[in-house]
């Protein structure tokens, strides 16, 4: 395998909170290679969106802090820059798409203000260039009559065109890796679809790699290759898409997986629900921190945070001590 | 089917919002066609599912036959009674039978009150219960959604966002109602949590012969829980069937197109799908699109479609379609 764009190591960011140290994103390692198309699915305070905040150094410090772990992009070390050698990174080589895209773009600067910006900082362009290729940019992502659109303000878009400016202004500068956080929770299933294959297409002609970060796991099914589950600010499972949702081994995804009903399921089963609710963690965890969740949970689990080992074949790596398909120990 | 087995009989309902301008001489210079002259029966027992993208009117819908809208036109008649005519003690009374769970489970629960005032208050309201036996019932019915009664002395602040919605339910359940309107109730939860909620919701509904209208956009949600399902869109209904031939054989065009932009939560299922990607947004409810208020999207319309409003006509038995090309 040839070397990975990105190479994240034992990642560990942490908030100061008036009731204690929350320790959001725990040893997170992985890895994404040139044009691959990353899912990391969790559930609200999993720490998903705090990893990817991380990375391009977002997080607000203080309360937040990355305590420990490297991220090797190109040769450099992403946690150890200075913040005028990351500021050149983001928004040129990793750049992000966020939730909700009115509060992401500035209210009172036109479209195209907010597009021709990161043209002229990051390539040097001049402003009659800047306005031209941004022009451009909003016709790849489809919005009609790109040129006349340039001076209108957010509000002037709805909440589908706003998320398409969104990506035009995320991939101006051609980026190497999109960072996708939940940009289509806030859209309707019908435009959904429309972002989701406009990203599509995109990553086709581009070729840029992609992580996806959704708590849908319907989303991930049709657009990522590789997913990685998190739970409780840790990486509990990692698998090719096919492998993952055809024999999901953490129990923690096979209650998700299960918890699902779908759309082209005849018939009627009873939803599998997980009892309790997501930790929050104010002390980093000795034990599994999904063990007062799960019906698998054996002595250990109460003990010991089990690592990520790979299981069987094909890069299917999980963190449980439990073998889910026998429910004993694993060996 | 039998027509005493109907609960409740939408018939022509319209609710028109109006638009004002002007500060002290106001002046009505528009209105929002949010609800555009629907009919659906609810039959006892079942769940009607009532599907659409944000700003169908679905939720409009669920408020104005529940009279917290009184509806511009129209009647909404609960077990032969027209609420729509009903005024003061009369509505109330009847407001007994039927109840609401809302979707947003941190605005629906009134911080300054404890849980038990919470669920208990619809009892003293109603005049059902003395102020001990509101004590007792509340403990009863905060088991039966799942609750530990000792929390009947905690503040919503306490509980998070699944146990909010249970406590949502147990005051909709406080009057022992026969209907209840379940505005979205799962759509603000975490994955793993909605399946709780949806599991109690059934659980209930089998204990007590509960009749739901739930109102969702997740179709697939809807699929689980409803035995029939009625799809809006832009304040009209398009299509009402039962759930599997709705899924099977969806016949309008919005309905096959609304179906094909569901993930599956299936890498290989996904791979095999055929989709419509829908072109455009929905458009405005102040000024809709003349005729078939879906023809600006739609992938088949024809020169009739803006002329004259399709009807909402029964296909097939048990199968209502609003689209002049479905056959």
């Amino acid at each position: 395998m040839p070397a990975p764009l990105l190479d994240v190591k034992g990642l560990e960011t942490q908030f100061k909170t008036p009731d204690g140290i929350v320790h959001a994103v725990n040893r997170v390692s992985f890895d994404l290679q040139e044009g691959e198309t990353l899912g990391i699915v969790g559930e609200s305070g999993c720490g998903k969106s705090v990893t990817m905040l991380s990375l391009l150094r977002l997080i607000q410090s203080p309360p937040g802090k990355i305590t420990a772990g490297s991220a090797a992009f190109s040769g450099l070390d992403l946690l150890k820059m200075s913040n005028d050698e990351i500021r050149h990174i983001r928004g040129a080589e990793i750049t992000m798409i966020f939730q909700d895209p009115m509060t992401s773009l500035n209210p009172v600067l036109t479209v195209g203000l907010q597009l021709a910006e990161p043209l002229m900082l990051h390539l040097g362009m001049d402003r009659k260039q800047a306005n031209a290729r941004s022009a451009e940019l909003l016709e790849m992502v489809g919005i009609p009559k790109a040129k006349d659109r340039l001076g209108d303000y957010p509000h002037q878009f709805s909440g589908g065109m706003r998320q398409r400016v969104m990506i035009a202004m995320a991939l101006s500068c051609s980026p190497q890796i999109l960072i996708a956080d939940e940009p289509t929770t806030a859209l309707d299933v019908t435009i959904q679809a429309q972002i989701i294959e406009l990203v599509k297409r995109l990553r086709d002609e581009l070729g840029m790699a992609i992580i996806w970060i959704t708590h849908d796991l319907g989303i991930i099914a049709g657009l990522a290759k590789r997913v990685i589950v998190m739970y409780g600010g840790f990486i509990i499972e990692e698998a090719p898409v096919k492998e993952l949702y055809a024999h999901p081994e953490h129990p923690y995804t096979i209650g998700l997986i299960g918890s699902l009903p779908r759309v082209d399921e005849a018939g009627h089963h009873r939803l599998v629900s997980i009892d309790g609710q997501p930790p929050i963690l104010f002390e980093r965890p000795e034990q599994c921190p999904f063990a007062p969740r799960c019906k698998y949970a054996i002595d250990r689990c109460w003990k010991e945070n089990p690592a990520l080992a790979m299981v069987g074949y094909d890069h299917h790596r999980v963190a449980c001590w439990v073998d889910t398909k026998t429910g004993s120990a694993r060996g | 089917m039998s027509e005493d087995n109907v609960i409740l009989r939408v018939d022509h309902l319209v609710k028109y919002f109006p638009i004002k301008r002007g500060i002290i001489i106001q002046k009505q210079i528009g209105a929002v066609h949010a609800v555009d002259d629907i009919s659906f029966d609810v039959k006892r027992g079942e769940t009607l599912g009532l599907v659409g993208e944000s700003g169908c009117g679905k939720s409009t819908t669920g408020r104005t036959i529940l009279q917290l809208y009184r509806p511009t036109s129209g009647s909404v008649i609960y077990d032969g009674v027209d609420l729509v005519k009903l005024k003061g003690e009369d509505l109330r009374h009847m407001r007994r039978k039927m109840q609401m769970i809302f979707q947003d489970p941190y605005a629906s629960l009134n911080p300054r009150m404890t849980v038990g005032e919470i669920v208990g208050e619809p009892l003293i309201i109603h005049k059902i219960a003395s102020q001990k036996e509101v004590e007792e019932h509340v403990s009863n019915l905060l088991e039966l959604v799942g609750l530990n009664p000792s929390f009947a002395a905690r503040y919503p602040h306490e509980f998070s966002g699944g146990q909010r919605q249970r406590i949502g339910v147990a005051r909709a359940l406080a009057l022992q109602p026969a209907l209840i309107v379940c505005d979205e109730p799962i759509s603000a939860l975490d994955v793993s949590i909605q399946a709780q909620v949806v599991n109690l919701l059934e659980d209930l509904q089998k204990q007590f012969n509960l009749t739901y209208l739930f109102i969702a956009h997740d179709l697939s949600m809807v699929r689980h829980i409803s035995k029939r399902v009625a799809v809006m869109y832009l304040g009209v209904l398009v299509e009402m069937t039962s759930r599997d031939n709705l899924y099977a054989n969806p016949m309008h065009p919005y309905t096959q197109a609304l179906l094909s932009a569901v993930p599956i939560p299936d890498p290989v299922a996904d791979e095999k799908r055929q989709r419509t990607i829908l072109v455009g947004d929905v458009p405005t409810p102040v000024n809709p699109p003349s005729g078939c208020r879906f023809r600006t999207r739609c992938p088949i319309a024809v020169p009739m479609c803006a002329e004259a409003r399709p009807e909402f006509r029964q296909l097939r038995p048990d199968h209502f379609v609003a689209c002049f090309l479905a056959k």
